[in-house]
């Protein structure tokens, strides 16, 4: 099958003043098959975000090769790269990231303002996504500061999927839901996958979420431990009442 | 990016910070604004007091006896009171060619009493040529007659402010002329009549003609000096003003040649050419122009140093926002070209509300300040040539700041 992510012994440090550079990943390999659903595990500090951010093509490896969609992106500028991370992937951050004062609607559709797709497109494309996502209609035109974290991380699962990627990469999507609501967005991940064959690479804590993954890879002080087929995957139920 | 797009994430990220945009704004504002109404005194100013050189006559020559000297330097003792030159130069004058007309005077202060008013004023004995020479008009009665000339009568035309310092009355503090004509006014003594009033000019001190009294040039000389022998100046207006230089150069050698002097430097005379009278005046007003539009200057300096300042704030404070734009696809050029935008559009805005701030500034003071004031188009295009070029400089240092910088940093910071 044609591989999305191919890492080869990849590793990333961090230079801290004096001290010998901090090492956060020691040597990654593995790879990620087109459509494939995997969720990465690990103790806080295990350099979960770190691999996140250098298969998002955010942020380059130390050493080794990383082929995102058979590309070696250790070889591009700056600008190419910001041109993969709009076409092919999707983020969804730990901490949001959203805009603030600027309503919801704004800021899902923010990625497409770069892909120089007209205004009314734009809004079309960021309410289906906003729906996609479970996000209430009502509070479509609230600024982002004035909703829950828990709406907050919905809006940041919408703006990942407007640009329509090929690969969604989610960091701790569920961390402020409560089990009904992260139930929906669990549900929307697996219907992306499922029905749209997006590849989804989730980053999680809780075994409970790791496995609605096809496959889930665990990290220990930057290196994978354990890389295995998730025996009996879980199937999110889609509640369509969701306080919000 | 479309550009649509990019002004109106422009006009959104100025709008969210209110306050603090509009504070920014204001020093451009200031600063413009400053620069158009400073502007606009100096060359109101300059207009002014070259109109007032003009309003003496135009295409003037004025031969002036004394030793020759130019134009703004000190006045050499006795100017103006040699006596070296005669009606006659004036007659041999008026025969050059491109001369349009030549008036002699002699002119000196005196007392003028009407009833129980009197004023110490100039009394300008001239010939009917004067009129054209010296572009005055009369406005009511009329003005001598070579006859007058001929016969030294006795008959004067007062200036408006003469007219109004002798015939005011208790009940009556602004006179009509009709109450000065056909009247005996006393001249250092001897009696005048007054036959005419002259239109007044406005203008103060130097330019002001309407201090004068006019009387035939052979009645000053009888009456008033007590000699035929010499007039204290004469005035040539040339036919075009390029012949200027020309009628110069032969007046010149005509009174030489008439005053039997044959090195030109001890001249016994010398001519001031209106034109230089307004380079010089130009040159002072310039500069005074000049002073002004560079404090000026200063304050919109400080205004661009207060858009860079917020613009460095802001890219600081949006450090994790720039992370976020770079992460979801911006590239340098986005990032770069919002944060020129921003700073452009701040001093764009500033330099339009400057420019009708300084314009309402230079309208006011003509009004209630009776400034004369002048803003002049080339003022108002450099104001914005300007503003947009702080902008650009003020605002790109800061754009590029946020355009480099590490998404993931970015993203990281708090
Ligand atoms: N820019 C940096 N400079 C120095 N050290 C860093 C930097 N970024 C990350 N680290 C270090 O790398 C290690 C891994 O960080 P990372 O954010 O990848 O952990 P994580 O697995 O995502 O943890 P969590 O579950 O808490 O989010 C941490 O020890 C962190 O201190
Ligand atoms: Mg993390």
């Amino acid at each position: 099958m044609e591989k999305i992510i191919d890492c080869r012994n990849i590793t990333k440090s961090y230079a801290n003043g004096s001290v010998e550079p901090t090492q956060v990943l020691k040597g990654i390999t593995f790879s990620v098959a087109r459509g494939e659903f995997v969720a990465i595990m690990g103790p806080s500090g295990s350099g979960k975000s770190t691999l996140m951010h250098i298969l998002g093509a955010l942020d380059t490896p130390t050493s080794g090769d990383y082929f995102l969609d058979g590309k070696n992106v250790a070889g591009l500028s700056e600008d190419e790269l910001a041109d993969v991370r709009m076409e092919k992937i999707g983020f969804v951050f730990q901490s949001f990231n959203l805009l603030p004062r600027t309503t919801v609607l704004r800021n899902v559709a923010l990625p497409l303002i770069y892909a120089g797709i007209s205004k009314e497109q734009r809004v079309k494309i960021a309410e289906k996504a906003l729906r996609d996502s479970a996000f209430p209609e009502a509070a479509w035109q609230y600024h982002s500061n004035q909703i829950s974290g828990g709406m907050m991380q919905r809006v940041a699962i919408a703006r990942s999927l407007v640009n329509d990627p090929a690969m969604i990469l989610a960091d701790e999507p569920t961390g402020n839901l409560d089990s009904k609501t992260g139930d929906v967005v669990l549900h929307t991940f697996q219907a992306l996958n499922a029905d749209h064959g997006k590849t989804i690479v989730l980053i999680t804590h809780e075994q409970y979420v790791a496995e609605h993954a096809d496959r889930i890879i665990h990290i220990l002080d930057g290196n994978i431990v354990k890389d295995e087929k998730n025996p009996h995957k879980l199937v999110a139920r889609n509640e369509k009442n969701i306080a919000p | 990016m479309k550009f649509n797009d990019l002004i109106e994430e422009v006009y959104n990220a100025i709008t969210v910070n209110k306050v603090r945009s509009g504070l920014t704004m204001l020093g451009i504002v200031i600063g413009i604004a400053s620069v158009i109404a400073m502007v606009a005194i100096g060359q109101g100013t300059q207009a002014t007091v070259q109109a007032n050189i003009q309003s003496l006559g135009a295409n003037l020559l004025m031969v002036m006896p004394g030793a020759a000297r130019s134009f703004g330097t000190s006045v050499s003792a006795g100017f103006g009171s040699a006596e070296t030159l005669t009606p006659d130069d004036a007659t041999a004058l008026a025969a050059l060619p491109n001369v349009a007309a030549v008036a002699p005077e002699i002119s000196g202060r005196y007392q003028a009493v009407y009833g129980s008013e009197n004023t110490n004023t100039t009394v300008m004995g001239t010939v009917p040529a004067y009129l054209q020479v010296r572009n005055v008009q009369v406005d009511q009665g009329s003005f001598f007659t070579a006859t007058d000339v001929t016969n030294s009568n006795r008959v004067a035309v007062i200036g408006p402010n003469v007219l109004s310092e002798l015939f005011a009355t208790p009940t009556n503090a602004s006179p009509t002329p009709d109450m000065a004509i056909g009247k005996n006014i006393l001249i250092k003594g001897n009696i005048f009549t007054v036959i005419g009033v002259t239109v007044a000019k406005g203008g103060s001190g130097f330019a002001s003609q309407d201090n004068n009294i006019y009387v035939p040039l052979t009645a000053a000389q009888h009456y008033l000096v007590g000699s035929m022998g010499y007039v204290s100046e004469i005035d040539i207006e040339v036919q075009a003003e390029q012949a200027m230089s020309t009628v110069e150069q032969a007046a010149t050698s005509l009174l030489l040649e008439r005053h039997g002097i044959s090195d030109p430097t001890q001249a016994d005379f010398n001519i001031v050419n209106q034109a230089d009278i307004v380079s010089a005046v130009s040159a002072t007003t310039g500069t005074f122009t000049t002073l002004l539009a560079s404090i000026a200057a200063i304050s919109l300096l400080v205004g661009g140093i207060g858009i860079m300042n917020m613009m460095l704030t802001t890219v600081t404070e949006r450090t994790r926002e720039i992370g976020l734009r770079k992460a979801i696809g911006a590239k340098e050029r986005d990032i770069t070209l919002q944060f020129l935008g921003e700073s452009l559009a701040l001093t764009f805005s500033g330099g339009v509300l400057g420019v009708l701030l300084g314009w309402g500034i230079a309208l006011g003071m003509a009004y209630f300040a009776s400034t004369a004031t002048q803003v002049s188009l080339g003022s108002v295009i450099l104001a914005f040539g300007v503003s947009a070029l702080i902008g650009i400089a003020f605002g790109y240092y800061p754009a590029r700041r946020a355009a480099k910088m590490n998404p993931i940093e970015a993203l990281r910071y708090e």
